[in-house]
């Protein structure tokens, strides 16, 4: 029953709290640069207007290819908050990538293709790290499901530090947060304009800006699976270091400017084996 | 088991037929005749030998006529060998050719060696023989159709198809002895002709690039042909058995590495890889037989074959270190590729290295993702080959960067690469789901160095696989009209293709428990359960939600209404989508370039290095085996 | 303030401007004038954008590009004419390459007057222009439902 529970609770809620949570850091983030900022339900309108716009379209496709991004993000998801198996979370998670990717090629234009381009290469950069990740679980509680890592006696984040390092500095690229924010962007005058969302209007942009709140909400689960354990109280601390590490990620945004797609693959490349690679060695040594 | 003789005799003997004919038409009616005879025969023998119970059955005792008339085949493919070699003036293979023959010759004269069984029939033999004669067969058919629009694209080659389809039956014929094989002599002697014939075939055009390449595969297969003579030569004078399941159970450290290493130069691992990119030149049928369906499983499946022997020993962790390493370093090397056969070709030995770190590994699990992978390999790659091929042969063209916008111009084609590169890569396919099992198993096995391979391999894998699928689909108006030069007999063989990926993935665990756990359970005595059947089942309904959601959002979105506006280009597009009114005021062609990352990621970047290193540790431990258990 | 109103995306471009409005454009999104507290952001694609901000006359050059990033636009939407020259053709108006305002291209709703406008009149322009969006969008809505 809880399984049933939690999925039913993680698709209706988390469009909402990862509306909030990017009210949140619209505001944190203006308030960064000396602004007031929009309203905290300002994305909420933001989609509303989306929805309400005429259906222009480059192709007949890109909705499609869309709709399936954001309903396999939606499975991805649903796997972490049943309790299943998060290796097959993450691959999942790729698939639904690649359906987005694939959108934004479908519009054979310009930007949205370098943006493809670029989103590849950030895939490329992530993907050792979370597959590694999904074996430092393993080699921590014995268990790729998330229904037996949850119910561990201790926090696996006290013998995995390295991956949550990893892994908050591989959020930076799935929130598209600068440095790694190549492949699309949240403000005007760039390069590449709006890279893979360059094509998408109204209707279709909204299901995007849908799918990306259920990504946040994954990402964050992903961050709390590090930190929850049996104990009850293991719950409010993993919500909190969910905030924290979301701030983090805001505060990094802010100070830091982008970088190329060179220096993004071989930081991340080099950060996965020297914080994930290591903990994992260790962790397999003393098993 | 009467049967068994006939499914060899009758490639051979329609290798010995086809050249005989020279009307294209009646040969073409005869290589569907040979290649659906030899898939009934395969089916028959299924159906025999199920109705026998399945299990192991061993056939032909002590047959010395045989023995002999080998020994003779094989003195005949030295000569051939010499007498080529010496035509094009490459040395130094003869003295490799000579050197094996006489060892050879030299063993079974001097210290013959009784024979329990020359030929066994196992579920593992059993699956190749399947595979060789489905897939096999269907690309003899393709290649009916492919030849005559080959040479009708490529008039400066000598129309020699009839000598094309007698090797490629002539392969089968060899292909299916190999498998069958109990008796390492009569392996060796299947395993010289595949290398002799696949030397033939990659030199078929006889333009210079195809002669060098030809014998480069040559010198390279020959090498690991020498290996395995030596194996046979210390198996025959030191244990006095040639039996591949005693050796495999004596665990005899030093005929299995050299075997090991046949195994590792024929399913062309680092640093032996280049024979296989260089075979690209060859027809594309030639090129789906040899590095799909069968010259390359051949490597794997004797590694397969090896695996109870290296679990947890030297030469496992070689094999395993040179096949995860071979996995990522081909992986990336196909990142920088912009010819699709290229691509196809580095990811070949990438997805067989992972096939020989499992079997290196020797763990019941990964030889359960081995066989699985090997599987689902074989049909996907053929199909991909076939359908490079015949967009190619539409085209003019098999550069990825021509296949922009294939999806307008030509569908069919379009949807069979697309479910091939799904099926190789995307979850929840079989291949992804044998990774999968693989890196627990790697998990298990305490290998850490191979669990990092595959994290990192798995990322650049997907990097090649996605930016080949985008440019496929990137929906791309041209006004060059293309037309689908492809036959129907191709198309026949590439449907039956894909309906088989996608029936392989949904039947997935009938294939698991019905096929791979028999087969683990003759190697190893045991099978236990890899993954549980919810898990499984689990799987099958992920991969029809691949198939129903893209589908399901196709009948919802299609009523929906759209208003068409042309890309964003700056809004200086000239009316449509492919021209833009550049800084003179004058129209220019959109051109749109995928990522290839050539400095980063080149072949002449990465090969030579991986070369040095992948050689350099199998000479060391090669040394350190050998001179550790002498 | 409705739907529209709460989130206009603005999309800026400049004509033939001699850049001065377009410092200034660029002035409201800094802290001092913040236009993101509206909800206002600048989207530099036309697909998403709801206002076209447009600054300098139209010449021969970029008339079909002001026309075509005015088609890729999603209704409802408006037009801003930010500077006098956008609005007129300003001081160039007679040049033999000027064929004049913005609005002898496409429809203006809005004229921000100017030389250069500045940030607090290019922001009065953006809320008026909102009232009209909305009334568009009512407009839009009540012709779909017919139609």
């Amino acid at each position: 029953m809880m399984p049933v529970i939690s999925v039913l609770g993680y698709l209706l809620l988390a469009p909402l709290v990862g509306g909030l949570l990017d009210g949140l850091d619209r505001r944190v983030s203006a308030r960064m640069q000396g602004r007031q900022g929009p309203p905290m339900l300002q994305p909420f309108y933001d989609i509303k207007k989306l929805f309400s716009k005429q259906m222009i379209a480059v192709n007949s496709v890109q909705m499609l290819l869309n709709l399936s991004y954001l309903v396999f993000l939606a499975v991805a998801g649903s796997m972490l908050f049943a309790g299943a198996d998060i290796l097959m979370c993450l691959f999942i998670l790729s698939t639904a990538d690649m359906f987005l990717v694939m959108a934004a090629s479908s519009d054979s234009s310009p930007f949205a293709t370098l943006g493809a381009g670029r989103e590849m290469i950030q895939m490329m950069a992530y993907e050792p790290l979370t597959l590694l990740m999904a074996v430092g679980f393993y080699l921590a509680t014995g268990s790729f499901h998330v229904g037996n890592i949850i119910r561990m006696p201790h926090s696996a984040v006290l013998v995995m530090p390295g991956f949550l390092l990893g892994f908050m500095f591989i959020t930076a690229i799935k929130l598209r947060k600068s440095p790694f924010d190549l492949s699309t962007s949240h403000h005007a005058h760039q390069e590449m304009v709006k890279g893979i969302t360059t094509e998408m209007a109204g209707p279709t942009l909204a299901v995007m800006n849908i799918a990306e709140y259920y990504e946040m909400v994954l990402m964050l689960g992903i961050v709390a699976l590090f930190f929850l354990n049996e104990h009850w109280w293991s719950w409010p601390i993993a919500i909190v270091a969910c905030l924290v590490v979301f701030l983090l990620e805001i505060l990094w945004d802010n100070v830091s400017a982008r970088v190329k797609w060179r220096t993004l693959l071989d930081g991340c490349w080099v950060v996965t084996l020297l914080t994930g690679g290591l903990n994992g060695l260790i962790l397999m040594l003393v098993r | 088991m009467a049967i068994i003789p006939i499914l060899i005799g009758w490639p051979a003997l329609m290798a010995l037929v086809i050249p005989l004919l020279r009307d294209p038409r009646v040969r073409g009616r005869v290589v569907y005749g040979g290649a659906a005879v030899l898939m009934v025969l395969a089916a028959f023998l299924l159906g025999a030998w199920l109705q026998g119970g399945g299990g192991i059955v061993s056939l032909c005792g002590s047959v010395p006529l045989i023995d002999h008339l080998m020994l003779a085949g094989e003195f005949a493919l030295m000569i051939l060998i010499v007498v080529l070699s010496i035509k094009y003036k490459k040395y130094p293979v003869v003295l490799l050719s000579v050197g094996q023959t006489g060892l050879m010759a030299w063993s079974e004269l001097t210290c013959p060696v009784e024979s329990p069984t020359h030929i066994q029939l196992d579920c593992l033999s059993m699956l190749m023989i399947l595979i060789v004669a489905l897939v096999g067969g269907l690309i003899c058919i393709y290649a009916v159709g492919y030849m005559q629009a080959y040479h009708q694209h490529h008039k400066d080659y000598q129309d020699r198809s009839g000598f094309f389809f007698s090797m490629l039956f002539f392969f089968l014929a060899a292909m299916i002895g190999l498998v069958l094989s109990e008796n390492l002599v009569w392996m060796y002697f299947f395993w010289e002709i595949t290398s002799v014939i696949s030397f033939l075939l990659i030199g078929y055009t006889r333009t210079e690039e195809a002669i060098n390449n030809s014998f480069r595969a040559l010198w390279m297969n020959l090498l690991g042909g020498f290996g395995f003579a030596i194996a046979i030569v210390v198996a025959a004078h030191t244990l006095h058995t040639v039996q591949l399941g005693e050796l495999v159970a004596a665990k005899a450290t030093i005929p299995v590495v050299l075997l090991a290493m046949a195994g590792l130069t024929k399913s062309a691992q680092l640093p032996f890889s280049s024979w296989l990119l260089g075979a690209m030149v060859a027809p594309t049928p030639s090129s789906a037989l040899l590095h799909s369906a069968t010259m390359v499983k051949a490597g794997v499946y004797l590694l397969i074959r090896l695996a109870p022997a290296m679990a947890g020993n030297m030469t496992g962790m070689t094999v395993a270190f040179i096949g995860g390493f071979t996995f990522i370093a081909a992986s990336m090397m196909a990142i920088a590729q912009n010819d699709g056969k290229k691509v196809l070709a580095f990811s070949t030995v990438s997805n067989l290295g992972l096939i020989a770190a499992c079997a290196g590994i020797g763990a019941e699990e990964t030889i359960w993702a081995a066989v699985l992978l090997m599987i689902f390999h074989s049909v996907s790659k053929s199909m991909l080959f076939q359908a490079v091929g015949s967009i190619e042969n539409s085209l003019g063209s098999r550069d990825i960067e021509d296949m922009h916008g294939l999806l307008l111009r030509l569908p069919r084609l379009t949807y069979i690469m697309g479910i091939g590169i799904a099926g190789m890569y995307l979850a929840p396919f079989g291949m992804l789901i044998s990774k999968w099992v693989a890196l627990k198993a790697f998990v298990d096995a305490e290998n850490y160095l191979l669990v990092i391979f595959l994290a990192y391999g798995s990322a650049t894998t997907m990097l090649y696989w996605t930016k080949w699928l985008c440019k496929l689909v990137s929906l791309h108006h041209t006004k060059v009209k293309v037309t689908d030069a492809t036959h129907p007999d191709q198309y026949l063989s590439m449907y039956i293709h894909a309906a088989a990926t996608l029936g392989l993935c949904l039947l997935f665990p009938l294939v698991s428990s019905r096929v791979v756990t028999p087969i683990i359970q003759e190697l190893y005595g045991t099978a236990h359960e890899v993954l549980s059947m919810s898990v499984l089942t689990t799987m099958a309904i992920m991969l029809v939600s691949v198939l129903f959601v893209p589908s399901l959002m196709f009948l919802l979105t299609r009523s929906t209404h759209r208003h068409y506006v042309p890309i964003y280009m700056g809004g200086i597009n000239e009316g449509d989508n492919t021209y833009f009114t550049n800084s003179f005021g004058e129209p220019e062609h959109l051109y749109l370039s995928n990522w290839y990352l050539r400095f980063e990621f080149g072949r002449r970047r990465l090969m030579r290095p991986g070369v040095i290193i992948s050689a350099g540790v199998l000479i060391v431990m090669l040394c350190v085996i050998i001179g550790g258990a002498v | 303030m409705k739907k529209l109103a709460k989130s206009p995306w603005l999309l800026h471009y400049d004509a033939s401007s001699c850049n001065g409005c377009d410092i200034e454009v660029l002035a409201c999104t800094t802290p001092k004038y913040d236009i993101e507290r509206f909800g206002i952001i600048n989207t530099g694609d036309p697909f998403q954008a709801d206002i076209l901000l447009i600054t300098g006359g139209v010449n021969a050059q970029c008339e079909s590009v002001v026309k075509q990033l005015y088609e890729q636009m999603p209704n409802p939407k408006v037009v801003v004419a930010v500077g006098i020259c956008a609005c007129t053709g300003g001081v160039f108006k007679d040049c033999y390459n000027i064929k004049g305002g913005i609005d002898t291209v496409i429809p203006v709703d809005v004229y921000v007057p100017g030389c250069a406008a500045r940030p607090q009149a290019i922001i009065d322009g953006v809320v008026k222009a909102l009232e009209i969006l909305e009334e568009k969008r009512r407009n839009y809505h009540e012709n779909k439902e017919e139609g």
